[in-house]
């Protein structure tokens, strides 16, 4: 179970806006974290707190294949992306490195900045603690959650290298 | 029921049989590319999980084209980690600076076929679905796996077609269509989903349009783009070099494939188009804005930097002089594309016009280097995305457009229709 405070954005959330590309030599994620939102949201990785999740609009993360986008929001301790829906390439991303994500139109759309928010992946339940809302979201499909709940795509091989 | 191509490749990779939209699958990698930015988190991955050597030293590409030539220290260590791998584990394809944008040189190198199945830690590896592959961008973690495995985990994508009738209008290019076609469907038009592009004027398109259309399908969200192969894929990979093992697959779609959705345009309502910020979806015909000054004008990435935008851009140019609050930066996608440019004289052209000719590079696409932005200024760019502050100061703009509206707005100053510049006179202002 994961609870959160909330950081809302809107819609088409590209990869440049998470970590603009000047920053992309470095593959620390506490390094890149320091430049997270830095032209979209200044001063965003200020205010974001270890635990916080974020609520997007449709197709967050499009753009680049950057996986240092996913990186840079779990250098700052993002626990959650919860969005209406998201471009394939991070999609995967995030799942290959672990970083949880929901896609879930109710829930973010009735997320507000600052709401905290209450997620039980195993439940596929999202509960605002705001307002009272809860919402569903649709498991992850079984492939996938072998690999998210290995904890990303390397420690899944790792995993299967040792069952064989 | 009849099979899409791309359902046909991705099936030919995984053992075969028929494979449904939605179903993930774990398919063989016949080749797999990481570049200078994206590589360096793949080899921290490969080297944490212990691995001791790749699948295979012929089947991965090493680019050092995004900040390249070393822009600063950073990038420097980044190329030094790069090369230090390739050269430890021997990987046969590693391409240092200046050899090309990695999705104009593969294909030059013959290294990306028909009917295999390519990814890249790229966005724009999407782009080899031109030569009848499928192909699409993936992360670093993907590339380690794929490294180490030679696999990429795969959802089967549901495929919509895009059939294009009649007949190409003056100055119009691949460049037009693609921008066109996202300014219909939106930047997530095609979202998770693979575009298959058709019709009689795919049919007759040039191999270096049908890459920039390959190119900026992920604009619109999609997880590949594809053409089917035919005379004018096979004639161009006479060209390119034979490589031992590689051989690919003509594979075309069953007539009763299942597609989610068709979408017909036709030609004669495209114009050259222009992408306004901040969104490849953002599009309007060129001959619709005025009074648009430019600072700066960008030909070249790895949509538009190939011989025939750059022998189009010369076509303009010849003769004219850029105008004296523009400066215009040339980069020839390959170091091939260079010399072809040079011997064909448009180097020549390019230099006294009053133009920058620059090595390949990635550069300022990305806002790396080479031809970076002020605040408030402008730049008309042949690239591939135009976010907020993509090529420069957040509060600098970019304009996406074809080689011969960069060209044509690099003479007057400001956006325009290349239909009003004249080869070889001075225009009239």
């Amino acid at each position: 179970m994961i609870t959160g405070k909330v950081h809302k954005f809107g819609d088409n959330i590209n990869t440049d806006d998470i970590i603009p590309a000047t920053y992309l030599v470095t593959t620390d994620e506490k390094e890149l974290s320091k430049h997270c939102f830095e032209t979209h949201s200044p001063g965003f990785n200020k205010k974001a707190e270890k635990g916080d999740v974020i609520a997007a609009g449709e197709n967050f993360g499009c753009g680049s294949s950057r996986e240092h986008a996913p990186r840079a929001l779990k250098g700052l301790g993002i626990s959650c992306v919860i969005a209406k829906s998201f471009a394939r390439i991070f999609c995967r991303n995030a799942i290959n490195i672990g970083l949880p994500i929901i896609e879930c139109p109710d829930a973010a759309d009735g997320m507000d900045e600052g709401n905290t928010v209450e997620i039980k992946f195993e439940e596929g339940m999202l509960y605002n603690k705001r307002t009272g809302d809860r919402y569903r979201f649709t498991p992850y499909p079984e492939f996938l959650h072998r690999i998210i709940s290995a904890g990303g795509l390397m420690k899944y091989a790792r995993r299967k290298a040792k069952n064989v | 029921m009849g099979l899409t191509i791309t359902q046909k490749i991705l099936s030919a990779h995984c053992g075969g049989g028929e494979i449904e939209p939605g179903a993930f699958i774990m398919a063989e990698v016949d080749f797999l590319l990481a570049n200078d930015i994206t590589a360096p988190l793949a080899i921290k991955e490969f080297e944490a999980f212990g691995a001791q050597k790749v699948f295979d030293t012929s089947r991965i590409a090493l680019v050092l084209d995004h900040f390249t030539p070393a822009r600063d220290i950073e990038s420097a260590q980044q190329c030094k980690l790069v090369r230090d791998f390739a050269r430890k584990h021997n990987i046969r394809y590693l391409f240092q600076e200046g050899k090309g944008i990695e999705h104009a040189l593969l294909p030059e190198e013959g290294l990306t076929l028909p009917g295999e199945l390519i990814i890249g830690a790229d966005s724009h590896t999407c782009t080899y679905g031109a030569v009848g592959a499928f192909s699409t961008g993936v992360g670093s973690t993907d590339a380690a796996f794929a490294m180490i495995e030679g696999k990429v985990w795969l959802k089967v994508p549901e495929s919509i077609k895009f059939i294009y009738h009649g007949e190409l209008n003056p100055w119009v290019s691949g460049k037009d269509l693609i921008l066109y076609t996202i300014g219909d469907i939106g930047v997530n038009g095609a979202g998770y989903c693979a575009m298959e592009l058709c019709g009689e004027v795919i049919e007759k398109l040039s191999m270096d349009s049908r890459f920039t259309m390959a190119n900026m399908a992920i604009e619109a969200g999609a997880k590949n783009c594809v053409i089917e192969p035919d005379t004018v894929t096979a004639e161009y990979l006479k060209e390119v070099p034979a490589v031992e093992g590689r051989y690919g697959l003509n594979c075309k779609s069953d007539v009763d494939a299942v597609y989610k959705q068709v979408i017909e345009y036709d030609a004669a309502e495209i114009h050259p188009q222009v992408a306004l910020p901040s969104s490849p979806a953002n599009v309007k015909p060129a001959s619709e804005l005025s009074s648009i000054n430019i600072d700066q004008v960008v030909i070249g990435s790895c949509t538009n930097g190939r011989i025939g935008d750059l022998r189009t851009a010369a076509e303009i140019l010849k003769g004219n002089k850029v105008h004296e609050y523009v400066r215009l930066i040339i980069i020839p996608g390959t170091e091939k594309i260079y010399l072809r440019a040079l011997r064909e004289g448009l180097v020549e052209t390019f230099i006294e016009a009053g133009g920058i000719v620059s090595p390949p590079t990635c550069g300022p696409c990305l806002g790396g280097h080479m031809g970076i932005l002020a605040k408030g200024e402008r730049v008309l760019a042949t690239t591939n995305r135009n976010f907020v502050g993509r090529m420069g100061h957040p509060e600098s703009e970019v304009y996406l457009c074809n080689p011969a509206v960069a060209a044509a707005s690099a003479i007057k100053g400001e956006i325009t229709h290349p239909e009003g510049i004249q080869r070889g006179s001075s225009l009239a202002l």
